[in-house]
């Protein structure tokens, strides 16, 4: 069965025919080409899906398309929309906090997104609001130092991306 | 010795803090991995399995599946015109189903739905064989013979006299000295057993690739997500059965491998291939998590029996061991990874007679493969549990142990190579038992542990060296291209790939260091293999290290190239000739000032002189190390031309109650030869600590007849940021005349010890014997029952 999404993904107001049963990741990649969500395992537990619907993170992969009616999704391409990097990304690439990059999309997302929710966490804080993302590359620390820097405001800019 | 100090070289890009040359379209989300691939008129392929195994297919039903609208190519096993076995072990379709990644029939759909329905709608009728699932059962003398090539033991050593399950191409033997002599002279004799379980490289992209026809030059073209893009293009050219100048690969960012996407993605790439040929459409594949973990190699397990003794003063005498590792039902990695394996099977220690036996077997199991370190975390793991056992019966302190027997120059090593090099290996030890106050806590944890009744504290070091590159496995020759362009760019390319751990960014730095410009100049052009030649696999930490040399001499001829041409064109001599940040300069400040005010010329302005020329622009370079002398019958010879060493202290938390074990700091010290690229090295280490916690407490591939239990990410446990503990990480430097820049491994070496270290910490504060990965939480009940 077949039927019409509307909904606004990076802040432009899609329509498109789905598949009723369509996972939100399939829609977003094969239909919208939004490839920089990646999917990984496919059961919500790797977080290389990661995008922010309505303000808050969701997996993808687990999501179904058709109850995204009149949703705010955002991805990873909203980030550089403009051209210009958010201080999250700058944070990523100085502090090596990526290798394969496979996850690193969903790993920014859920950095802002928890900065978002708590501008000022602890380093187990950040542990925690990270640990939705499994990165098999780094180890994490780096990717938690990145996530302390831009918490830190050493990026000179508002990092908001939700009202 | 020295400890890596920034800022403290001798190099303007060697040794800095640059940062990742991809590092920009990987955050932005940009970065094309093979499942981002789309073509117009594409079809989705997929593969039919079967739950059981061993088995015979006996029928194939695909008359449900054919009806379904969008299904367009079903291919069997029982089809006349595919290729069914591949060029190595591995099949692309078989009736013979030897393990749960063995593919019965392959299909090409319009849609992911329609492919998914097809697979489901294909009937499949066998019957189910007897078959042969761990080492012990696979020795027995009656197991069934899993592949024809199999032999037995005869006097408990591999021999083609006899008929078995073991793989004759895995044995490696080492004979040094006498260990009879040696045991004689022992005080204390221990024997020891130990076993290691399948794990995943687990990167957190599946497999994924496209086949297709490309119209512009006629060849078939692969794309995929694979570590060795001309062994990848191997099964490409061998499923199509096109020529290799026809069959082309291109590399596509890579999301992780760690070993792992070599044979699977190869295969893979031939059932595209296949399906291909089949429809004339180009083919996308991509692997399910379910399927990653079914279809792809994993760390072998093992199991392993040694024995060792030593006289009282703590000095061993002797070792012997035995080696017995899973290969699964196909193989085509056993036969290099043991040679490794037996050539460290005596550790990091000055043994004077050694003899060990390393040997595969069959089963009808996942088969074993290369995953980072290949072979070293699991020899590595039973081997320093045995010196803390050894310690214990000696009742003298495990770092004493280790102390008194390590490797230093002059030492011969188990395969009596001379180490001529320096050894900084007990350096590294003071400073990492200093930093990490190793024998107050320990004081502190055993006092603790008498008092305290559900939570136990351990402490533990570790000893460890790793041959660097190939050594004597292959050979660890490489090529390099470089090109500059009239406005000053660059563009580098080698046959070796970006697998994540930032070999483009190592390359970059070796170009910019050697022609004097800045690294934003450099592009890293990925494999095409219609467009640079092979430069072996991207494998054994060789990328840096050895990979490396011929960028380094391609990079440094096209830079003498250059000087000459500036020195010719002031009448003066080249080594008065350098450039840096993009610009000659005359190092005597002679100038002709009628050219520049500012005495200077652009790279940029030499390369269009040249270009316009008609001079060289181009430097393609091939670099073939010496090669080693060993003799694989005895074990004895030169194995790796420089070693690398690394200490690991782990400390661990245990609440015994329920078994749950909190990975609380570890700190590692490894000997990167030169440091190439700080961060990018402790990004290594930082991950090497993590995987390897993994390897400790939670990995095991979960198999029940050869089917894997365990076949996602929420029953197989990887850590999370949760998991992570405390970290301190100390780099060193030391002096080879080997590898790119006196640079050594680092991939493999960060994580190869930490296991070992977890368990051995485990292992203090239960004051037992960890003989098993990993210390699930049921192996810790065990152990205190």
């Amino acid at each position: 069965m077949r039927m019409q999404l509307n909904t606004t993904v990076n802040d432009v107001a899609v329509s498109v025919e789905i598949e009723q049963d369509a996972r939100l990741l399939d829609v977003l990649r094969d239909q919208l080409g939004l490839l920089g969500t990646k999917e990984g395992c496919g059961v919500g537990e790797c977080g290389a899906c990661t995008v922010i619907i309505n303000g808050k993170t969701a997996n993808s992969c687990i999501t179904l398309a058709a109850s995204m009616e009149d949703c705010d999704i955002k991805t990873i391409e909203y980030l550089s929309k403009d051209g210009e990097l958010h201080p999250m990304q700058e944070s990523f690439i100085d502090n090596s906090a990526l290798q394969c990059g496979f996850c690193t999309p969903g790993f920014v997302l859920s950095g802002i997104s928890l900065l978002e929710r708590n501008p000022n966490p602890t380093t187990e804080e950040i542990k925690e609001g990270l640990s939705g993302n499994i990165c098999r590359c780094t180890g994490y620390e780096q990717i938690i130092k990145a996530v302390e820097d831009v918490r830190d405001k050493k990026y000179n800019k508002d990092g908001a991306i939700n009202e | 010795m020295s400890l890596f100090e920034h800022n403290n070289n001798k190099y303007n890009v060697i040794g800095k803090d640059i940062k990742r040359v991809d590092g920009l379209e990987k955050v932005k989300g940009t970065a094309l991995y093979a499942a981002d691939l789309y073509k117009q008129d594409m079809l989705y392929g997929g593969n039919v399995r079967i739950k059981e195994y061993p088995a015979k297919i006996t029928n194939i039903d695909t008359s449900l599946a054919l009806s379904i609208p969008g299904v367009v190519k079903i291919i069997t096993c029982f089809d006349t015109e595919a290729k069914k076995h591949s060029w190595a072990d591995y099949c692309y379709i078989t009736d013979e189903v030897k393990f749960c990644g063995d593919v019965v029939a392959i299909v090409a759909a319009e849609t992911k739905k329609a492919l998914d329905q097809a697979i489901k709608s294909i009937k499949v009728d066998y019957e189910l064989q007897e078959g042969v699932y761990t080492v012990a059962d696979a020795l027995k003398e009656d197991a069934p013979i899993i592949r024809e090539k199999g032999v037995g033991l005869v006097d408990g050593i591999p021999s083609k006299d006899k008929k078995g399950n073991i793989f004759i191409d895995s044995y490696y033997p080492i004979r040094k000295g006498d260990v009879e002599e040696g045991f004689k002279k022992s005080d204390v004799i221990i024997e020891r057993e130990y076993t290691v379980p399948f794990i995943d490289q687990a990167y957190i992209e599946p497999e994924a690739c496209m086949v297709y026809h490309d119209p512009k030059d006629g060849s078939i073209t692969g794309e995929a997500s694979a570590q060795n893009p001309f062994f990848t293009r191997r099964y490409l050219a061998d499923a199509s059965g096109y020529p290799m100048s026809e069959s082309r690969f291109i590399q596509r960012t890579l999301g992780g491998t760690f070993g792992g996407k070599e044979e699977g993605v190869g295969v893979q790439i031939g059932r595209a291939a296949i399906l291909h040929k089949a429809t004339r459409r180009p083919i996308k594949m991509v692997n399910s998590r379910e399927e990653s973990l079914m279809d792809s190699s994993k760390r072998h397990a093992f199991n392993f029996k040694y024995k060792i003794g030593a006289t009282k003063d703590g000095k061993i005498q002797a070792i012997e061991g035995t080696l017995v590792d899973n290969c699964g039902a196909y193989n085509n990695q056993t036969q290099f990874m043991n040679w490794r394996a037996s050539v460290h099977s005596a550790g990091v220690y000055d043994i004077p007679n050694v003899k060990t036996d390393t040997y595969g077997v069959f089963t009808n199991n996942v088969h074993g493969g290369a995953m980072r370190g290949y072979s070293s975390p699991q020899v590595i793991f039973a081997q320093e549990q045995l010196m803390n056992e050894l310690a214990k019966e000696l009742g003298m302190d495990n770092v004493e142990l280790r102390r008194k027997n390590i490797i230093r120059q002059n030492s011969l090593t188990a395969t009596s190579q001379l180490i001529t090099e320096e050894v900084i290996l007990e350096e590294m030890m003071d400073e990492l038992l200093n930093r990490s106050d190793y024998y107050k806590k320990k004081k502190e944890y055993e006092d603790f542990n008498k008092t305290s009744k559900n939570l136990k504290k351990g402490i533990s070091l570790v000893t460890v060296y790793r041959g660097a590159g190939l050594g004597a496995e292959g050979v660890d020759a490489n090529g390099a291209f470089i090109q500059a362009n009239e406005d000053g760019s660059l563009i580098i390319s080698t046959g070796m790939a970006e697998n994540g751990q930032g070999l483009q960014t190592a390359y970059a730095q070796i170009a910019a260091e050697a022609l004097g410009v800045t690294l934003d100049k450099i592009h890293f052009h990925s494999v095409d293999t219609h467009a640079i030649a092979d430069s072996g696999m991207t494998v054994a930490s060789r990328g840096t290290t050895m990979g490396a040399q011929s960028m380094k001499l391609a990079s440094e001829k096209l830079a003498m190239l250059f000087k000459e041409h500036v020195a010719q064109k002031f009448c003066t001599t080249v080594d008065r000739i350098s450039c840096k940040d993009n610009y000659y300069y005359d190092n005597e400040d002679n100038f002709p000032a009628n050219y520049s005010s500012d005495k200077r010329i652009a790279f940029k302005d030499i390369c269009n002189e040249r270009l316009w020329a008609g001079q060289q622009l181009a430097v393609y370079e091939w670099f073939r190390p010496a090669l080693n002398q060993y003799d694989h019958h005895t074990g004895q010879g030169t194995a790796f031309p420089t070693y690398t060493y690394n200490v690991c202290i782990s400390e661990v938390e245990v609440d015994i109650e329920i078994g749950d074990i909190k990975v609380t700091k570890v700190t590692s010290a490894l000997d990167c030869g030169r440091v190439i690229n700080p961060n990018m090295v402790k990004g290594q280490m930082y991950g090497g600590i993590v995987m390897g916690l993994g390897y400790a407490i939670t990995e095991e591939i979960e198999l029940n007849k050869g089917r894997i239990l365990n076949d996602n990410f929420d029953s197989y446990i990887l850590p999370t940021s949760m998991d992570i503990p405390e970290m301190d990480l100390v780099l060193f430097e030391s002096e080879t005349k080997e590898g790119t820049y006196g640079a050594k491994s680092v991939g493999e070496p960060a994580t190869e010890a930490i296991a070992a270290s977890i368990a051995g910490a485990v292992g203090h504060a239960l004051d037992k014997n960890v003989d098993h990965l990993p210390c699930s939480l049921e192996s810790i009940l065990k152990y205190m029952d």
